[in-house]
Protein backbone atom coordinates (compact mmCIF):
# COMPACT_ATOMS: atom_id res chain seq x y z
CA UNK A 1 0.00 0.00 0.00
CA UNK A 2 1.16 3.06 -0.98
CA UNK A 3 1.80 6.35 1.40
CA UNK A 4 -0.04 9.42 0.44
CA UNK A 5 1.44 12.80 0.46
CA UNK A 6 -0.95 15.18 1.93
CA UNK A 7 -0.47 18.84 2.30
CA UNK A 8 -2.24 20.77 4.47
CA UNK A 9 -2.42 23.65 6.94
CA UNK A 10 -2.90 22.77 10.96
CA UNK A 11 -3.24 25.91 13.04
CA UNK A 12 -2.40 28.24 10.71
CA UNK A 13 1.01 26.50 9.72
CA UNK A 14 1.50 25.33 5.94
CA UNK A 15 2.16 21.25 7.14
CA UNK A 16 3.16 18.26 4.25
CA UNK A 17 3.30 14.83 5.55
CA UNK A 18 2.87 11.49 4.51
CA UNK A 19 -0.62 9.39 5.63
CA UNK A 20 -1.02 5.58 5.33
CA UNK A 21 -2.88 3.97 3.32
CA UNK A 22 -6.64 4.38 5.26
CA UNK A 23 -5.20 6.10 7.71
CA UNK A 24 -7.71 8.33 9.98
CA UNK A 25 -7.24 12.13 10.71
CA UNK A 26 -6.84 10.99 14.28
CA UNK A 27 -3.79 9.02 14.22
CA UNK A 28 -1.95 10.72 11.49
CA UNK A 29 -2.55 14.23 13.80
CA UNK A 30 -1.13 11.89 16.46
CA UNK A 31 1.09 9.92 15.28
CA UNK A 32 2.37 11.56 11.67
CA UNK A 33 2.53 15.20 12.71
CA UNK A 34 2.78 14.96 16.21
CA UNK A 35 0.10 16.55 17.55
CA UNK A 36 -1.40 14.82 20.77
CA UNK A 37 -3.97 17.22 21.60
CA UNK A 38 -7.16 15.61 19.79
CA UNK A 39 -7.29 12.49 22.11
CA UNK A 40 -7.96 8.75 21.04
CA UNK A 41 -11.61 7.76 23.16
CA UNK A 42 -13.88 5.16 21.06
CA UNK A 43 -12.39 4.95 17.75
CA UNK A 44 -16.37 5.41 16.38
CA UNK A 45 -17.38 8.58 16.28
CA UNK A 46 -19.32 8.64 19.64
CA UNK A 47 -17.23 10.49 22.91
CA UNK A 48 -16.34 13.88 20.90
CA UNK A 49 -12.23 13.89 22.27
CA UNK A 50 -10.83 13.53 19.21
CA UNK A 51 -13.06 16.74 17.89
CA UNK A 52 -10.62 18.75 15.30
CA UNK A 53 -12.03 21.47 12.81
CA UNK A 54 -11.64 21.22 9.35
CA UNK A 55 -12.52 24.51 7.23
CA UNK A 56 -14.47 26.04 10.45
CA UNK A 57 -16.55 22.89 10.85
CA UNK A 58 -16.12 20.37 13.75
CA UNK A 59 -15.65 16.99 12.69
CA UNK A 60 -14.69 13.83 14.11
CA UNK A 61 -10.69 13.07 13.57
CA UNK A 62 -11.48 9.49 14.22
CA UNK A 63 -13.96 9.23 11.42
CA UNK A 64 -12.12 11.09 8.72
CA UNK A 65 -9.29 9.91 6.40
CA UNK A 66 -5.92 11.93 6.86
CA UNK A 67 -5.60 12.49 2.93
CA UNK A 68 -9.18 14.12 3.16
CA UNK A 69 -7.81 16.69 4.61
CA UNK A 70 -5.47 17.64 1.50
CA UNK A 71 -5.35 21.10 0.58
CA UNK A 72 -7.64 22.06 4.00
CA UNK A 73 -7.22 23.96 6.98
CA UNK A 74 -7.24 22.02 10.62
CA UNK A 75 -7.45 23.58 13.87
CA UNK A 76 -7.14 21.14 17.05
CA UNK A 77 -6.95 22.65 21.09
CA UNK A 78 -3.12 23.07 20.59
CA UNK A 79 -3.83 25.84 17.94
CA UNK A 80 -5.82 28.07 20.44
CA UNK A 81 -3.44 30.74 21.25
CA UNK A 82 -0.16 30.37 22.85
CA UNK A 83 1.78 31.42 24.93
CA UNK A 84 -1.21 33.87 25.90
CA UNK A 85 -4.69 31.35 26.75
CA UNK A 86 -7.44 31.66 24.55
CA UNK A 87 -10.26 33.17 26.83
CA UNK A 88 -12.50 30.21 26.69
CA UNK A 89 -8.98 28.04 28.07
CA UNK A 90 -9.23 30.73 30.77
CA UNK A 91 -12.93 30.02 31.63
CA UNK A 92 -11.76 26.72 31.71
CA UNK A 93 -9.29 26.90 34.53
CA UNK A 94 -11.53 29.90 36.46
CA UNK A 95 -15.41 27.83 36.51
CA UNK A 96 -13.03 24.02 37.29
CA UNK A 97 -14.43 22.78 34.02
CA UNK A 98 -12.35 19.81 33.58
CA UNK A 99 -11.32 17.05 36.11
CA UNK A 100 -9.54 14.26 34.51
CA UNK A 101 -9.04 16.70 31.48
CA UNK A 102 -9.37 14.04 28.87
CA UNK A 103 -12.82 15.21 27.35
CA UNK A 104 -11.11 18.79 27.34
CA UNK A 105 -9.24 19.21 23.94
CA UNK A 106 -12.80 18.14 22.13
CA UNK A 107 -14.78 20.52 24.34
CA UNK A 108 -12.15 23.06 23.65
CA UNK A 109 -12.53 22.62 19.87
CA UNK A 110 -16.60 22.68 19.60
CA UNK A 111 -16.73 25.78 21.95
CA UNK A 112 -14.68 27.53 20.14
CA UNK A 113 -16.42 26.57 16.94
CA UNK A 114 -19.46 27.66 18.11
CA UNK A 115 -18.05 30.83 19.63
CA UNK A 116 -16.40 31.70 15.93
CA UNK A 117 -19.78 31.24 14.19
CA UNK A 118 -22.09 32.72 17.21
CA UNK A 119 -20.30 34.99 20.04
CA UNK A 120 -22.87 35.42 21.95
CA UNK A 121 -24.56 31.61 22.11
CA UNK A 122 -27.73 30.84 24.32
CA UNK A 123 -27.34 28.44 27.05
CA UNK A 124 -29.15 25.68 24.81
CA UNK A 125 -26.80 26.37 22.19
CA UNK A 126 -24.00 25.66 24.37
CA UNK A 127 -25.69 22.57 25.27
CA UNK A 128 -26.12 21.75 21.44
CA UNK A 129 -22.50 22.71 20.75
CA UNK A 130 -21.16 20.42 23.24
CA UNK A 131 -23.60 17.62 22.79
CA UNK A 132 -21.53 15.42 21.02
CA UNK A 133 -18.57 15.62 23.66
CA UNK A 134 -18.80 12.85 26.41
CA UNK A 135 -17.29 13.84 29.69
CA UNK A 136 -16.95 11.92 32.64
CA UNK A 137 -15.88 13.72 35.47
CA UNK A 138 -17.87 17.55 35.68
CA UNK A 139 -21.17 16.35 35.16
CA UNK A 140 -21.10 19.63 32.17
CA UNK A 141 -22.54 22.26 34.05
CA UNK A 142 -18.95 23.83 34.86
CA UNK A 143 -18.37 23.61 31.14
CA UNK A 144 -21.44 25.06 30.40
CA UNK A 145 -21.01 27.76 32.72
CA UNK A 146 -16.97 28.49 31.19
CA UNK A 147 -18.38 28.34 27.88
CA UNK A 148 -21.18 31.28 28.76
CA UNK A 149 -18.74 33.13 30.79
CA UNK A 150 -16.98 33.59 27.18
CA UNK A 151 -20.07 34.53 25.83
CA UNK A 152 -20.93 36.87 27.86
CA UNK A 153 -17.28 38.66 28.14
CA UNK A 154 -16.59 37.75 31.68
CA UNK A 155 -13.56 36.41 31.25
CA UNK A 156 -10.20 38.63 31.31
CA UNK A 157 -7.58 37.24 29.02
CA UNK B 1 -51.67 8.98 30.21
CA UNK B 2 -50.03 11.64 32.89
CA UNK B 3 -46.91 13.06 33.93
CA UNK B 4 -46.72 12.54 37.65
CA UNK B 5 -44.48 14.64 40.31
CA UNK B 6 -42.67 13.09 43.04
CA UNK B 7 -39.80 13.78 45.65
CA UNK B 8 -37.46 11.53 47.41
CA UNK B 9 -35.13 11.89 49.93
CA UNK B 10 -32.11 9.98 51.35
CA UNK B 11 -29.26 10.20 53.69
CA UNK B 12 -25.83 8.21 53.73
CA UNK B 13 -22.81 7.82 55.89
CA UNK B 14 -19.91 7.34 54.26
CA UNK B 15 -16.61 5.46 55.36
CA UNK B 16 -13.39 7.42 53.95
CA UNK B 17 -10.44 4.64 53.59
CA UNK B 18 -10.94 0.66 54.15
CA UNK B 19 -9.94 -1.28 56.84
CA UNK B 20 -7.08 -2.96 54.14
CA UNK B 21 -4.12 -4.01 56.45
CA UNK B 22 -4.19 -0.66 57.99
CA UNK B 23 -4.75 1.35 54.94
CA UNK B 24 -1.27 3.34 54.79
CA UNK B 25 0.00 5.80 53.03
CA UNK B 26 3.29 7.45 52.82
CA UNK B 27 4.59 10.72 51.80
CA UNK B 28 7.96 11.86 51.43
CA UNK B 29 8.74 15.61 51.90
CA UNK B 30 12.24 17.69 51.03
CA UNK B 31 13.45 21.13 49.88
CA UNK B 32 15.70 21.61 47.01
CA UNK B 33 18.69 23.99 46.98
CA UNK B 34 16.33 27.05 45.78
CA UNK B 35 14.64 26.41 49.02
CA UNK B 36 11.43 25.00 47.81
CA UNK B 37 9.93 21.66 48.42
CA UNK B 38 9.14 18.69 46.63
CA UNK B 39 6.56 16.31 47.91
CA UNK B 40 6.86 12.68 47.14
CA UNK B 41 3.85 10.37 46.51
CA UNK B 42 2.58 7.22 45.06
CA UNK B 43 -0.92 8.06 45.33
CA UNK B 44 -1.86 9.07 41.91
CA UNK B 45 -4.30 12.29 41.08
CA UNK B 46 -7.31 11.25 38.41
CA UNK B 47 -8.35 15.15 37.98
CA UNK B 48 -9.57 15.07 41.84
CA UNK B 49 -7.26 16.91 42.93
CA UNK B 50 -5.35 15.46 44.89
CA UNK B 51 -2.37 17.51 44.01
CA UNK B 52 -3.91 20.56 44.93
CA UNK B 53 -5.02 20.03 48.10
CA UNK B 54 -1.65 17.96 49.44
CA UNK B 55 0.16 20.96 48.23
CA UNK B 56 -1.98 23.05 50.11
CA UNK B 57 -1.40 21.14 52.86
CA UNK B 58 2.15 20.94 52.64
CA UNK B 59 2.65 24.29 52.12
CA UNK B 60 0.56 24.97 55.22
CA UNK B 61 2.66 22.43 57.83
CA UNK B 62 5.70 24.02 55.95
CA UNK B 63 4.98 27.46 56.20
CA UNK B 64 5.86 28.83 53.13
CA UNK B 65 4.08 30.05 50.18
CA UNK B 66 2.07 27.08 48.33
CA UNK B 67 3.73 28.21 45.09
CA UNK B 68 6.87 26.80 46.54
CA UNK B 69 5.55 23.15 46.97
CA UNK B 70 5.66 20.57 43.94
CA UNK B 71 3.85 16.91 44.05
CA UNK B 72 5.12 14.65 42.65
CA UNK B 73 3.03 11.80 41.82
CA UNK B 74 5.43 9.94 39.16
CA UNK B 75 6.23 6.54 39.51
CA UNK B 76 4.77 4.05 42.88
CA UNK B 77 8.14 2.10 41.55
CA UNK B 78 10.15 4.87 43.20
CA UNK B 79 7.87 6.77 45.20
CA UNK B 80 7.01 6.01 49.23
CA UNK B 81 4.21 3.28 49.53
CA UNK B 82 0.68 4.17 49.41
CA UNK B 83 -2.64 1.86 49.12
CA UNK B 84 -3.80 4.23 46.31
CA UNK B 85 -6.72 6.47 45.20
CA UNK B 86 -9.46 4.88 46.39
CA UNK B 87 -12.28 4.80 48.96
CA UNK B 88 -12.34 8.92 49.18
CA UNK B 89 -9.29 8.44 51.45
CA UNK B 90 -6.82 10.46 49.20
CA UNK B 91 -7.29 13.84 51.46
CA UNK B 92 -7.52 11.79 54.62
CA UNK B 93 -4.68 9.64 54.43
CA UNK B 94 -2.25 11.27 52.67
CA UNK B 95 -3.27 14.36 53.84
CA UNK B 96 -2.23 13.08 57.47
CA UNK B 97 1.29 11.97 55.82
CA UNK B 98 2.13 14.86 54.18
CA UNK B 99 1.38 16.77 57.63
CA UNK B 100 3.81 14.28 59.77
CA UNK B 101 6.36 14.41 56.94
CA UNK B 102 6.16 18.33 56.78
CA UNK B 103 6.49 18.78 60.21
CA UNK B 104 9.80 16.94 60.54
CA UNK B 105 11.26 18.82 56.98
CA UNK B 106 10.46 22.13 58.89
CA UNK B 107 11.60 21.22 62.12
CA UNK B 108 15.08 20.86 60.26
CA UNK B 109 14.97 24.15 58.08
CA UNK B 110 13.71 25.56 61.42
CA UNK B 111 17.62 24.04 63.15
CA UNK B 112 19.34 24.90 60.16
CA UNK B 113 18.03 28.70 60.13
CA UNK B 114 18.30 29.37 63.99
CA UNK B 115 22.11 27.97 62.86
CA UNK B 116 22.61 30.47 60.44
CA UNK B 117 20.60 33.22 62.40
CA UNK B 118 22.61 32.40 66.06
CA UNK B 119 19.19 31.95 67.83
CA UNK B 120 17.50 29.01 69.33
CA UNK B 121 15.58 27.04 66.60
CA UNK B 122 12.33 26.77 68.89
CA UNK B 123 11.96 31.23 69.14
CA UNK B 124 11.53 30.92 65.17
CA UNK B 125 8.58 31.10 62.81
CA UNK B 126 7.45 30.89 59.52
CA UNK B 127 5.25 34.12 57.56
CA UNK B 128 4.22 32.02 55.00
CA UNK B 129 5.99 34.24 52.46
CA UNK B 130 9.53 32.69 52.20
CA UNK B 131 10.63 34.04 55.11
CA UNK B 132 11.69 33.03 58.69
CA UNK B 133 12.22 35.01 61.55
CA UNK B 134 12.85 35.84 65.43
CA UNK B 135 9.00 35.34 66.79
CA UNK B 136 8.49 39.21 67.54
CA UNK B 137 11.26 40.43 65.68
CA UNK B 138 10.28 40.29 62.19
CA UNK B 139 13.95 42.17 61.40
CA UNK B 140 15.68 38.59 62.39
CA UNK B 141 15.00 36.92 59.44
CA UNK B 142 16.41 34.69 57.27
CA UNK B 143 14.54 33.33 53.36
CA UNK B 144 13.75 29.52 53.37
CA UNK B 145 15.48 30.07 50.14
CA UNK B 146 18.82 31.23 52.32
CA UNK B 147 18.23 28.13 55.35
CA UNK B 148 18.07 25.58 52.51
CA UNK B 149 20.72 26.65 51.07
CA UNK B 150 22.87 26.99 54.10
CA UNK B 151 21.91 23.21 55.00
CA UNK B 152 22.81 22.16 51.40
CA UNK B 153 25.98 23.89 51.38
CA UNK B 154 27.62 24.84 54.41
CA UNK B 155 25.80 22.99 57.49
CA UNK B 156 25.57 19.46 55.97
CA UNK B 157 22.13 18.80 56.47
CA UNK B 158 19.09 17.53 54.42
CA UNK B 159 15.94 18.97 55.27
CA UNK B 160 13.80 16.50 54.62
CA UNK B 161 11.11 14.60 56.12
CA UNK B 162 9.05 11.20 56.40
CA UNK B 163 5.19 10.60 56.83
CA UNK B 164 3.02 7.77 57.47
CA UNK B 165 -0.34 7.75 58.33
CA UNK B 166 -1.90 4.10 59.34
CA UNK B 167 -5.01 2.79 61.23
CA UNK B 168 -4.06 -0.26 62.45
CA UNK B 169 -5.95 -3.26 61.05
CA UNK B 170 -8.93 -3.77 63.19
CA UNK B 171 -9.54 -7.48 63.81
CA UNK B 172 -13.18 -8.85 64.00
CA UNK B 173 -14.34 -9.89 67.70
CA UNK B 174 -14.74 -13.94 66.98
CA UNK B 175 -17.03 -13.92 69.75
CA UNK B 176 -19.67 -10.47 69.22
CA UNK B 177 -18.57 -9.50 65.45
CA UNK B 178 -17.72 -6.14 66.90
CA UNK B 179 -14.70 -4.34 64.84
CA UNK B 180 -13.87 -1.04 64.25
CA UNK B 181 -13.01 -0.86 60.32
CA UNK B 182 -13.68 3.21 60.37
CA UNK B 183 -12.33 6.29 62.43
CA UNK B 184 -14.08 8.94 59.78
CA UNK B 185 -17.23 9.19 58.32
CA UNK B 186 -18.47 11.64 55.61
CA UNK B 187 -22.36 12.26 54.98
CA UNK B 188 -25.19 13.64 52.58
CA UNK B 189 -28.63 14.30 52.55
CA UNK B 190 -30.78 14.44 49.17
CA UNK B 191 -33.93 15.57 47.91
CA UNK B 192 -34.29 14.75 44.60
CA UNK B 193 -37.74 15.77 42.32
CA UNK B 194 -38.70 13.66 39.41
CA UNK B 195 -41.56 13.58 36.44
CA UNK B 196 -42.35 10.20 35.84
CA UNK B 197 -44.69 9.89 32.42
CA UNK B 198 -46.54 6.76 33.09
CA UNK B 199 -47.68 5.98 28.94
CA UNK B 200 -43.99 5.76 28.08
CA UNK B 201 -42.27 4.86 31.83
CA UNK B 202 -39.62 7.69 31.75
CA UNK B 203 -38.21 9.33 34.70
CA UNK B 204 -36.34 12.20 34.53
CA UNK B 205 -34.91 13.97 37.46
CA UNK B 206 -35.52 17.81 37.48
CA UNK B 207 -33.69 19.12 40.41
CA UNK B 208 -31.53 18.11 43.16
CA UNK B 209 -30.87 19.95 46.61
CA UNK B 210 -28.16 18.51 48.60
CA UNK B 211 -26.30 18.96 51.44
CA UNK B 212 -22.73 17.72 51.94
CA UNK B 213 -20.71 17.35 55.17
CA UNK B 214 -17.18 16.80 54.45
CA UNK B 215 -14.87 18.10 57.33
CA UNK B 216 -13.00 21.07 56.44
CA UNK B 217 -13.67 21.56 53.07
CA UNK B 218 -9.78 22.68 52.10
CA UNK B 219 -10.69 23.49 48.59
CA UNK B 220 -14.01 24.67 48.13
CA UNK B 221 -13.35 24.99 44.38
CA UNK B 222 -12.21 20.97 44.45
CA UNK B 223 -14.92 19.81 46.96
CA UNK B 224 -17.70 21.55 44.58
CA UNK B 225 -16.33 20.24 41.49
CA UNK B 226 -16.56 16.61 43.03
CA UNK B 227 -19.93 17.10 44.58
CA UNK B 228 -21.41 18.63 41.15
CA UNK B 229 -19.92 15.96 38.80
CA UNK B 230 -20.37 12.61 41.17
CA UNK B 231 -24.23 13.30 41.88
CA UNK B 232 -24.65 14.28 38.12
CA UNK B 233 -23.17 10.37 38.15
CA UNK B 234 -25.51 9.36 40.95
CA UNK B 235 -28.06 10.59 38.77
CA UNK B 236 -26.62 8.63 35.60
CA UNK B 237 -26.58 5.59 37.99
CA UNK B 238 -30.20 5.92 39.08
CA UNK B 239 -32.22 6.47 35.81
CA UNK B 240 -29.46 5.70 32.51
CA UNK B 241 -26.37 3.79 32.83
CA UNK B 242 -26.07 0.08 33.38
CA UNK B 243 -23.31 -2.55 32.01
CA UNK B 244 -26.01 -4.85 32.57
CA UNK B 245 -28.50 -6.36 29.57
CA UNK B 246 -31.96 -4.64 30.14
CA UNK B 247 -33.24 -7.77 28.31
CA UNK B 248 -32.85 -11.42 29.38
CA UNK B 249 -29.78 -11.88 27.28
CA UNK B 250 -26.41 -10.87 27.56
CA UNK B 251 -26.30 -10.41 23.70
CA UNK B 252 -28.22 -6.92 24.63
CA UNK B 253 -25.69 -5.88 26.97
CA UNK B 254 -24.36 -2.47 26.07
CA UNK B 255 -21.18 -2.44 23.96
CA UNK B 256 -20.02 0.85 23.35
CA UNK B 257 -21.44 4.28 24.03
CA UNK B 258 -24.42 4.15 21.17
CA UNK B 259 -26.14 1.69 23.18
CA UNK B 260 -24.28 2.56 26.91
CA UNK B 261 -26.56 5.29 27.61
CA UNK B 262 -25.28 8.21 29.84
CA UNK B 263 -27.18 11.59 30.70
CA UNK B 264 -25.31 14.68 28.63
CA UNK B 265 -25.10 18.28 29.04
CA UNK B 266 -29.12 18.21 27.86
CA UNK B 267 -29.78 15.98 30.21
CA UNK B 268 -28.57 18.16 33.93
CA UNK B 269 -30.67 18.53 36.63
CA UNK B 270 -30.57 21.91 38.21
CA UNK B 271 -28.89 21.19 41.56
CA UNK B 272 -28.35 23.14 44.54
CA UNK B 273 -25.61 22.31 47.25
CA UNK B 274 -24.94 23.04 50.42
CA UNK B 275 -21.79 22.45 51.58
CA UNK B 276 -21.44 21.37 55.80
CA UNK B 277 -17.80 22.45 57.17
CA UNK B 278 -17.23 19.94 60.55
CA UNK B 279 -13.95 19.80 60.74
CA UNK B 280 -12.96 15.71 61.26
CA UNK B 281 -10.78 15.45 64.93
CA UNK B 282 -8.44 12.95 62.81
CA UNK B 283 -8.44 14.69 59.44
CA UNK B 284 -5.66 16.51 58.07
CA UNK B 285 -6.73 20.77 59.27
CA UNK B 286 -10.24 18.84 59.52
CA UNK B 287 -10.26 17.44 55.75
CA UNK B 288 -12.52 14.16 54.57
CA UNK B 289 -13.48 13.12 51.78
CA UNK B 290 -15.79 14.14 49.36
CA UNK B 291 -14.76 11.17 46.55
CA UNK B 292 -17.40 8.64 46.32
CA UNK B 293 -20.15 9.15 48.58
CA UNK B 294 -20.94 12.30 46.37
CA UNK B 295 -23.30 9.92 44.58
CA UNK B 296 -24.55 7.74 47.18
CA UNK B 297 -27.75 9.44 47.92
CA UNK B 298 -28.96 10.14 44.91
CA UNK B 299 -29.82 6.76 44.36
CA UNK B 300 -31.88 6.02 47.01
CA UNK B 301 -33.38 9.59 46.39
CA UNK B 302 -34.63 9.02 43.13
CA UNK B 303 -35.96 5.78 43.75
CA UNK B 304 -38.14 6.83 46.61
CA UNK B 305 -38.93 10.01 44.30
CA UNK B 306 -40.20 7.66 41.97
CA UNK B 307 -42.29 5.79 44.32
CA UNK B 308 -43.50 8.78 45.63
CA UNK B 309 -45.05 9.83 42.35
CA UNK B 310 -46.40 6.46 41.20
CA UNK B 311 -46.44 4.11 44.20
CA UNK B 312 -43.87 1.91 42.02
CA UNK B 313 -41.48 0.63 44.75
CA UNK B 314 -38.24 -0.10 42.51
CA UNK B 315 -35.14 -2.14 43.75
CA UNK B 316 -32.93 -3.21 40.93
CA UNK B 317 -31.28 -0.17 39.43
CA UNK B 318 -31.19 1.70 36.77
CA UNK B 319 -34.75 2.39 37.38
CA UNK B 320 -35.47 1.63 33.50
CA UNK B 321 -39.12 2.54 31.15
CA UNK B 322 -39.25 -1.26 31.41
CA UNK B 323 -39.48 -1.46 34.97
CA UNK B 324 -41.43 1.02 35.55
CA UNK B 325 -43.90 0.16 32.77
CA UNK B 326 -44.08 -3.23 34.53
CA UNK B 327 -44.40 -1.86 37.95
CA UNK B 328 -47.43 0.15 36.74
CA UNK B 329 -49.21 -2.63 35.18
CA UNK B 330 -48.91 -4.72 38.25
CA UNK B 331 -50.41 -2.25 40.69
CA UNK B 332 -53.02 -1.67 37.72
CA UNK B 333 -51.81 2.29 37.03
CA UNK B 334 -50.18 4.78 38.71
CA UNK B 335 -51.09 5.62 42.94
CA UNK B 336 -49.19 8.39 43.65
CA UNK B 337 -48.25 8.50 47.08
CA UNK B 338 -49.51 12.22 47.95
CA UNK B 339 -52.70 11.42 46.74
CA UNK B 340 -53.20 8.61 49.88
Amino acid sequence: MAKKPVNFTLNGDARAAFAEDGQNLLEFLRRGVGDMSPKYGCGQGTCGACTVMIDGETQLSCLVLAEAVDGKEVRTASGLPSPALDPLQVAFMENFAAQCGYCTPGMLVSARALLDRNPRPSREEVIEAISGNLCRCTGYETIIQAILAVAEGRVRA
Amino acid sequence: MATHRGRGFAAINYPIGMNLGGDPSQALVHSNPDGKFTVALSAIDLGQGMKSVTRQIAAETLGVPVEDVYVDTADSDTGPHDMGSFASRGTHRMGNAVIQASNEARSVMLEAAAEELEVDAADLVTDGKGNIHVKGAPSRSITTMAAAQAAQFKQGRTIAGRGIFLIPLSEVDPDTGEMTPVSCFAHAAMLVDVEVDDETGEVAVIDMQSAYEVGRALNPKLVEQQLRGGAWMGMSHAIWETTEPYYPSREHGPEDFNSYLMPGPGDLAPHHISVLERPAPDGPYGGKGPGEMCANPVLPAVVNAVYDAIGVRIDDLPVTPEKVLRGLRAQGGAKPRRML
